[in-house]
């Protein structure tokens, strides 16, 4: 039995360097969402049930529908960071950078709906 | 790295060996929840397009999201919100180096439990 393992298979596959980056922004996005995500629950979910002349005219105030629009950009960006720690974890080789980029795809394009749809509600 | 040739070294016991404990499961309950929350957050967008096209494609979405399916998916995910946002000011504290210990731990636990039923029931009791 081998304890030790070649050097070689140990050089450059140290730090990937951009760890603390993630990490911290993952802190940050949490942080706002502890915030956005009370205000979130308490302005959309009356609404959910609602007909369709209250939604429009709550959306179209300014309150419910920048808590919205923060709300979606900061939890898509929340979720696509959080994603990406699971595949890492779980999928690796050409599986986990197609995986990845699939669900920063979809995450982004969540937001972007999200916020066309908000934005338009408001206007 | 699975692909990497690690020689042939006893390797650590891995998941399946060690029996489940409040910490390990309420940590992967973090996980699973955040990721499953994908599912709601897309069936709101989905909801709010649909409020900004039109009366009739906003009464299917709406109508969706509370028929018996759409009320049990959004129960659980207000769940699953509460339980992950807990969670998340759990990990925030141990970031700060505290609360580390094991009794601290299974205290933070048992409070991100009981509170995400708790902040579940009110949500559902104030709206």
């Amino acid at each position: 039995m081998s304890y030790l393992t070649d050097r070689k298979r140990a050089s450059g596959m140290g730090s990937a360097k951009t760890g603390t980056e993630h990490h911290w922004s993952m802190t940050i996005s949490s942080g706002a969402l502890l915030l956005l995500i009370p205000l979130f629950v308490f302005t959309f979910g009356p609404m959910l049930g609602a007909s369709y002349e209250e939604v429009t005219t709550y959306f179209a105030r300014p309150f419910p529908a920048v808590v919205a629009g923060l709300t979606i950009i900061v939890t898509f960006k929340h979720f696509a960071g959080g994603v990406q720690a699971l595949i890492e974890d779980y999928v690796h080789g050409v599986a986990q950078k197609i995986a990845i980029a699939v669900m920063t795809y979809l995450s982004y394009a969540a937001m972007a709906v999200g916020l066309y749809a908000v934005v338009r509600l408001a206007l | 790295m699975a692909d990497v040739n690690r020689g042939n070294r006893p390797l650590s016991p891995h998941l399946t060996i060690y029996r489940p404990q409040l910490t390990s499961i309420t940590s992967i309950l973090t996980r699973i929840t955040g990721n499953a929350l994908l599912i709601s957050s897309l069936l709101v967008v989905w909801w709010f397009l649909a409020a900004a096209s039109s009366p009739e494609y906003f009464a299917i979405a709406n109508g969706v999201l509370t028929s018996w399916f759409g009320d049990i998916a959004m129960t659980l995910s207000l769940w699953g919100l509460w339980y992950h946002s807990l969670a998340g000011v759990r990990h925030l504290i141990w970031d700060q180096g505290v609360g580390l210990d094991l009794e601290t731990a299974y205290k933070l636990g048992y409070a991100v439990i009981g509170g995400s039923f708790l902040l579940t029931l009110l949500t559902i009791a104030v709206i």
